[in-house]
């Protein structure tokens, strides 16, 4: 008996890659992100932007200010807090906006007629060849400063992305011959793809959302990081971690390291329960085989 | 609707399909009574399939005509694709990967009834419940979703779900082939009730002989995508005069079957149609 209990839970482990508790530790962890946005007034010592220069650049632990302070006194907390908001609301836009865009690209390339994917392929493979973030760059370039060129500019960047991995699902669903038997049925190519094709890729859209999250999280705290993204008095944690440089030229890093720390996790905790998501999309795919 | 009552409900002529050089089918001529039961035999690469799939529009073929109780159905087009389903409908050879994994069983086949206009809520669940009733599946095998049926049952519920739609004409593509022997005889029992009970006609296309001389009244057999022979299933099977027909016969597996004398013959027919 005592042999046969450890070779079942290898065998367990061996199937969960990631095992559990990374999983929740990340979904946890993104939890008490979204919560504290949403609930940083309610949660924050201080004002993000009171200044108090006696009070400036604080180790983090000091009495009153649990992460300390940045270079004009603020609390780093307060303004980790606060700055979560923009700085997951921002990607938020940007992948529903890139996902119902690239959806709607690769579901029209996938089962539409055959000169709409030939317009619609080649023209992603051209939007390939873009850096997002110079597009976004560009996009500031023209329109000004601030969070709604770059958020455009990377939902139109990212929506190839999405739109090719749609579409390739989208061809290999419609080989299903439940495609086929809609046909017959009288069902419209609409219908069917609308109705019964997107609900099927909805799992594996939501884990290549998840993943787009992150990136998207990245490129906007580099813009802001850049001071091309938010402008004071807002703030996210990319220009929480810009406005920390003269600190760590005094030796003084921490204001810089907990936002970059935060960013850092977050993109993780996403990315892992988008891999979560996709290896659980695989697994009913295999099963369904 | 339209079309005549009297008549064969189905009607091919000069039937042709190519793939660039490639000829899949070529000049296949038959007719289907109302009420009646037609098998297309063949090995597999005969034009069977591809028969089938232009039947129900999910083909164009490449020349010929197919009438439909009368009506020119031979180009699939979107726009008469709800007309051409309301008169025939086909069961896959595989009923698992012909319903959307999602949707439980009822679901599957209530949908063909509200997009075919059968009445309000009420009364499409009132259909789909004398439509499971008239397969054999019980309320719990309908609450349920595909991948926890077993393969009959799958059969059973694709059956319902095009018998909903009331075609005149019912295309069965291997319909029983993946199915085990006694689930077979279920299924083909069932359908035979069906035809009886409902008058709807049968495309039988299998390669099974066994499951053709049960289920139909004339048959075709075809090879290389052209008819080598056709008449009544019974005169076919029990005397047939074209090679090939007593060759797929002699490959049935019998007392005193002979494998390699089988693939002698076999051997023998091939240049004949090479040359």
């Amino acid at each position: 008996m005592t042999l046969t209990v450890p070779a079942l839970r290898a065998r367990r482990v061996r199937r969960n890659r990631r095992g559990p508790v990374a999983v929740v530790g990340a979904a946890v962890f993104l939890a008490v992100v979204v919560v504290a946005a949403v609930a940083a007034p309610l949660l924050a010592p201080y004002s993000p932007d009171a200044t108090s220069l006696l009070d400036s650049l604080l180790p983090p632990g000091s009495p009153g200010h649990l992460l300390g302070t940045d270079s004009t006194g603020r609390d780093v907390l307060s303004r980790l807090l606060y700055g979560a908001r923009l700085s997951l609301l921002a990607p938020l836009g940007v992948v529903l906006a890139s996902t119902v865009l690239g959806v709607a690209v690769g579901l029209v390339a996938a089962r539409g007629p055959r000169w709409a994917d030939l317009l619609l392929s080649r023209t992603m493979d051209i939007a390939f060849a873009f850096p997002s973030l110079l597009l976004a760059m560009l996009a500031v370039a023209v329109f000004g400063a601030g969070l709604a060129a770059p958020m455009v500019a990377l939902s139109i960047a990212y929506t190839p992305f999405v739109g090719r991995v749609v579409r390739s699902l989208a061809v290999q669903e419609g080989s299903r011959a439940y495609v086929e038997s809609y046909a017959v049925m009288g069902f419209s190519t609409t219908w069917v793809t609308l109705r019964h094709l997107l609900p099927n890729l909805a799992p594996a859209l939501a884990a290549q959302a998840a993943l787009a999250f992150g990136y998207a999280l990245i490129d906007l705290a580099t813009l802001s990081f850049l001071g091309l993204g938010v402008r004071p008095p807002e703030s996210d944690w990319g220009s929480m971690i810009a406005q920390a440089q003269p600190a760590i030229l005094q030796g003084l890093p921490a204001s810089a390291i907990v936002p970059g720390v935060t960013v850092l996790l977050t993109v993780i905790a996403v990315n892992l329960l988008g891999e979560h998501l996709g290896s659980s999309v695989g697994r009913t795919d295999r099963e369904r085989a | 609707m339209s079309g005549t009552e009297t008549g064969p409900v189905l009607q091919v002529t000069g039937l042709r399909k190519t793939y660039g050089s490639a000829v899949a089918i070529d000049g296949v001529d038959f007719t289907l009574e109302r009420g009646g039961s037609l098998g297309i035999v063949g090995e597999s690469g005969s034009g069977k399939t591809t028969t089938a799939r232009i039947l129900v529009g999910l083909e164009r073929a490449t020349a010929g005509q197919v009438l439909l109780d009368g009506e020119d159905v031979t180009t699939p087009s979107r726009r008469d694709r709800r007309r051409r389903a309301r008169s025939i409908q086909m069961i896959f050879q595989d009923p698992y990967l012909s319903f959307d994994p999602r949707l439980t069983v009822e679901e599957s086949i209530a949908e063909p009834l509200r997009l075919h206009g059968h009445g309000d809520r009420a009364r499409i669940r009132a259909t789909v419940a004398t439509l499971c009733d008239q397969v054999g599946l019980s309320t719990r095998n309908a609450a349920a979703l595909p991948r926890d049926l077993s393969g009959g049952q799958r059969q059973r519920a694709a059956i319902a779900r095009a018998l909903g739609i009331e075609p005149r004409v019912l295309v069965l593509d291997e319909a029983v082939a993946a199915l085990d022997v006694s689930i077979q005889a279920q299924v083909l029992t069932l359908l035979d009730r069906i035809r009886r009970d409902t008058g709807v006609s049968y495309v039988f296309v299998s390669h099974d002989l066994a499951v053709v001389r049960y289920a139909t009244d004339t048959v075709l057999v075809m090879r290389h995508g052209a008819v080598v022979e056709e008449g009544g299933t019974e005169q076919v099977l029990s005397a047939p005069r074209h090679p090939y027909t007593q060759l797929l016969l002699a490959s049935v597996p019998a007392p005193g079957w002979d494998p390699a004398a089988v693939a002698a013959a076999n051997r023998a027919l091939a240049p004949a149609d090479r040359g």
